[in-house]
C-alpha cells in the first residue's frame, strides 16, 4: 500500500559495512582530492565544485569551475522521484556515468540512467518511462561528452579483472565515452600524470569547448561550468 | 496407493511455489543486484513455497481434497520442514552473511556464525517465558513449544502488520484526505530548491578557490593532528582555514535545506499522482473500495468476535491471497529502501525469515476465522497451544498499532500542508 511517508532514511554507515555504487565518494575524491572519511546515502542532490585548469600548461590556459552535481536514487525509483529528480538535468553539459565494477546489474542500469538524463528535453511532463532497451541511434548524435567510471576495482580479484575490464571496454564504446576503472578510497589512481589524470583532463576540457568555444561566444575567465552527477550510476556535467 | 497419488499432487504443488518463489526472487527482490550466492536465493524460494503449502493444505481441507490421512501427515511434515528452516537454517545464514561482510571476522566466519547462532537461540527460547503459552508438560524440542514462540513473534508482526494497513488503507485511497497539489505549488517548490542549490555552489565556488590559493603558497589546511599539532594549530590559525570552517557550516545547512526540499517537492509530486490516478476508472474502483474496507476496518477493530464463526471459505481465500500479496509488496518496497549490494544477502534472509514466521502465524490465526467443523485438523496437528491466548494477543498488538497509526498519520497530515503553505 502506497505510503505518504517516504522511505528515505539517512544513516551514516561505515563503508565496510553498506555502500552504494560510491558516486559521491568520487566526487570527493575529484574535487578535494581527498578520500571521503564518511560516506553516508545521498538523498536528493548533493554538489561540489572542481577548479580546473583548461589546457593546462599551455600559452592559452585558463581556470574554470566545475559544478559535479551528484543525483542520488536509484533507475527503479517511484516515479515521483524521478519527476523531481529531471528538475536538475536542465541544460545539462556533460555526462559521468558511474557503475559498480563488482555488481554487473549496475553497468546495465547504466543505458537506463542516460536515456533518463538525455531525453529529459524530449518528454513535457517530466516522468520519463523506458523498457531498458537500448537504441545506438540515440547515442549516435549525442552531443553531449560522456565518461564512463566504474569503481572499486580493489575488489575484483586479480584473476577476474582482464574479464570484468573487457566487459567495461565494450560498454564505454558502445556510449561512445572514453572509459576510467579506480577505487574511489585510494587517490594514486588519479595521481598527477597518471593515463586516468590525463583522461579526466581531457574530457573536462572537452565539455568546455564544447560549452564555450563552439558557440563561439566570450570567454569569461573563471566562469562556471555546471556538471551533475545523477542518481546511482549516473553523474552528469550540466551548465545552465 | 491413494496416499502416493496424494503426495505426488503435494509435491507437484509444492515445486510449482518454489518455482515461483524463484521468479520473484529474481525479477522483483534482486532486479538490480548480481546474485553470487545461490544459496540465498534457494532458502528464500523454500521458505516460501513450504509457506504457500501450508495455506494449500488448509483450502484442501475445507474442500475435503485428498485422504484425511495423508492431509495429517502432509500437515505434520510440512510443520517440521518449515520449523527446521525458520529456527535452524535461516538464523545460521543470516549469522553467517553478516559476519562474512564485516572484514575483522572473515577467518573464522563459520565459529562466529555458530556463536550468533547459539545467542539468537537463547533469546529465542527466552521469549517464551513471560507468555502462558504452553503446558509444561511437554519436551523441549517438541514441534509445540517451538511453534509456540514462532507463533508469538509472528502473531505480533501480523498484528502490527494489520492494524497500520487498517488505517493506511483508507486514509491512502480515499479521497477526501487528499490535498489539493496545483503545477503551480510544485514550480514553486522547484525553484526554491534550485535556488539553493545556487547558494551551495557559489559557496563550494568560494572554498575551493581558498583551498586552492592556500595550497599555493604552502598552508596546507590539514585538520590538527597529534599533539603538537593541536598546540600549533591553538596559537597559530591562519584566516584562510578559520573561513573554510565558518562557510562549511553554512554550506551544511544549506544542504539539509536542500535535502528536505528534495523530500517535499518529491512527495508533491506523489500526491499529483494520486490525484490524477483517483480520476481514472481503476481509481475511482480502488476509492469505493477504500470506503468499503474502512467501513469493515473500523467494524473489526470494535466488533472482533462477533462474526468470526460465520466467515465462509470465499473470505478465507481472499485473506489468503491479500495477505500473501500484500506481504510480498511490503516486503519488496522494504528491501528496495534499505538495501545496497553489501547487505542484499542479510535483508533477503531477514524477510524470508520474516515472511515464514508470518505465515506460520496466519495458519494459526485463521483458525478463528474457520467454522467450526474445520478447526479440528489445526487442532490436531499444532497440538496443545493455547489458541485463545494468540487470539486476544493479536486482538491487543492489533487496537494498540492502529490507535498509534492514527495518531501518527494524524500528525503527519497535519504538519504538511502547514510547511507548503509558507512561504
Amino acid at each position: 500500500m502506497e505510503s505518504r511517508l517516504l522511505p528515505f532514511c539517512h544513516f551514516p554507515f561505515n563503508t565496510d559495512l553498506i555502500t552504494g555504487v560510491g558516486k559521491s565518494s568520487l566526487v570527493h575524491l575529484l574535487c578535494q582530492n581527498q578520500v571521503l572519511g564518511n560516506p553516508s546515502w545521498t538523498v536528493g542532490c548533493s554538489v561540489d565544485v572542481r577548479v580546473h585548469d583548461y589546457k593546462e600548461g599551455t600559452p592559452e590556459e585558463k581556470t574554470y569551475y566545475i559544478e559535479l552535481w551528484d543525483v542520488g536514487g536509484s533507475v527503479g525509483s517511484a516515479s515521483s522521484v524521478k519527476s523531481t529528480r529531471a528538475v536538475f538535468y536542465n541544460s545539462v553539459n556533460g555526462i559521468i556515468l558511474v557503475h559498480d565494477l563488482t555488481n554487473k546489474k549496475s553497468s546495465q542500469n547504466l543505458y537506463r540512467w542516460s536515456l533518463e538524463a538525455l531525453n529529459r528535453d524530449l518528454v513535457p511532463t517530466g516522468v520519463l518511462v523506458t523498457n531498458g532497451d537500448y537504441d545506438r541511434e540515440q547515442f549516435a548524435d549525442n552531443q553531449i561528452p560522456l565518461l564512463v567510471i566504474g569503481t572499486k576495482l580493489d575488489q575484483i580479484h586479480e584473476a577476474k579483472r582482464h574479464e570484468v575490464l573487457t566487459r567495461t571496454a565494450f560498454l564505454a564504446e558502445d556510449f561512445n565515452a572514453e572509459e576510467i576503472n579506480l577505487d574511489c578510497t585510494n587517490p594514486r589512481y588519479l595521481a598527477a600524470g597518471s593515463s586516468n589524470a590525463v583522461k579526466l583532463s581531457r574530457f573536462f576540457d572537452k565539455v568546455i569547448e564544447k560549452r564555450y568555444f563552439l558557440r563561439e561566444g566570450n570567454q569569461i575567465p573563471g566562469f562556471s561550468d555546471r556538471k551533475r552527477f545523477g542518481g546511482g550510476t549516473l553523474k552528469s556535467l550540466h551548465y545552465d | 496407493m491413494s496416499f502416493l497419488i496424494d503426495s505426488s499432487i503435494m509435491i507437484t504443488s509444492q515445486i510449482l511455489f518454489f518455482g515461483f518463489g524463484w521468479l520473484f526472487f529474481m525479477r522483483q527482490l534482486f532486479k538490480d543486484y548480481e546474485v553470487r550466492q545461490y544459496v540465498v536465493q534457494v532458502i528464500f524460494s523454500v521458505t516460501f513455497a513450504f509457506s504457500c503449502t501450508m495455506f494449500e493444505l488448509i483450502i484442501f481441507e475445507i474442500l475435503k481434497v485428498l485422504n484425511s490421512s495423508s492431509r495429517y501427515f502432509h500437515w505434520k511434515m510440512n510443520l517440521c520442514v518449515i520449523l527446521l528452516i525458520l529456527v535452524f537454517m535461516v538464523p545460521f545464514y543470516i549469522g553467517y552473511f553478516i559476519v562474512s561482510n564485516i572484514r575483522l571476522l572473515h577467518r573464522q566466519r563459520l565459529l562466529f556464525s555458530c556463536l550468533l547462532w547459539l545467542t539468537f537461540m537463547y533469546f529465542f527460547w527466552k521469549l517464551g517465558d513471560p507468555f502462558p503459552i504452553l503446558s509444561p508438560k511437554h519436551g523441549i524440542l517438541s514441534i509445540e513449544q517451538l511453534i509456540s514462540r514462532v507463533g508469538v513473534i509472528g502473531v505480533t508482526l501480523m498484528a502490527l502488520l494489520s492494524g497500520f494497513g487498517a488505517v493506511n488503507c483508507p486514509y491512502t485511497y480515499m479521497s477526501y484526505f487528499l490535498r489539493n497539489v496545483t503545477d503551480a505549488d510544485i514550480l514553486a517548490l522547484e525553484r526554491r530548491l534550485l535556488q539553493t542549490m545556487d547558494m551551495i555552489i557559489s559557496k563550494k565556488k568560494r572554498m575551493a578557490m581558498t583551498r586552492r590559493t592556500m595550497f599555493q603558497k604552502g598552508e596546507v589546511h590539514n585538520k590538527p593532528s597529534g599533539f603538537w599539532g593541536m598546540i600549533k594549530s591553538v596559537t597559530t590559525s591562519a584566516p584562510g582555514s578559520e573561513n573554510l570552517t565558518l562557510i562549511q557550516q553554512e554550506v551544511d545547512a544549506l544542504e539539509e535545506l536542500s535535502r528536505q526540499l528534495f523530500l517535499e517537492t518529491a512527495d508533491l509530486y506523489a500526491t499529483k499522482e494520486r490525484i490524477e490516478y483517483s480520476k481514472t476508472f481503476k481509481g475511482k474502483y480502488f476509492n469505493f473500495l477504500g470506503y468499503f474496507f474502512s467501513i469493515y476496518c473500523v467494524w473489526k477493530i470494535f466488533m472482533v468476535k462477533f462474526w468470526s464463526q460465520h466467515i465462509s471459505f470465499i473470505l478465507v481465500g481472499i485473506i489468503i491471497v491479500t495477505s500473501i500479496r500484500g506481504l510480498l509488496i511490503t516486503l519488496t518496497k522494504f528491501f528496495y529502501a534499505i538495501s545496497s549490494s553489501k547487505s542484499s544477502n542479510v535483508i533477503v534472509l531477514l524477510l524470508a525469515q520474516i515472511m515464514g514466521m508470518y505465515f506460520v502465524s496466519s495458519v494459526l490465526l485463521i483458525r478463528m476465522s474457520m467454522p467450526l467443523e474445520y478447526r479440528t485438523i489445526i487442532t490436531e496437528v499444532l497440538g496443545e497451544l493455547q489458541f485463545n491466548f494468540y487470539h486476544r494477543w493479536f486482538d491487543v498488538i492489533f487496537l494498540v498499532s492502529a490507535l498509534s497509526s492514527i495518531l501518527f498519520l494524524y500528525l503527519a497530515h497535519k504538519q504538511a500542508p502547514e510547511k507548503h503553505m509558507a512561504p
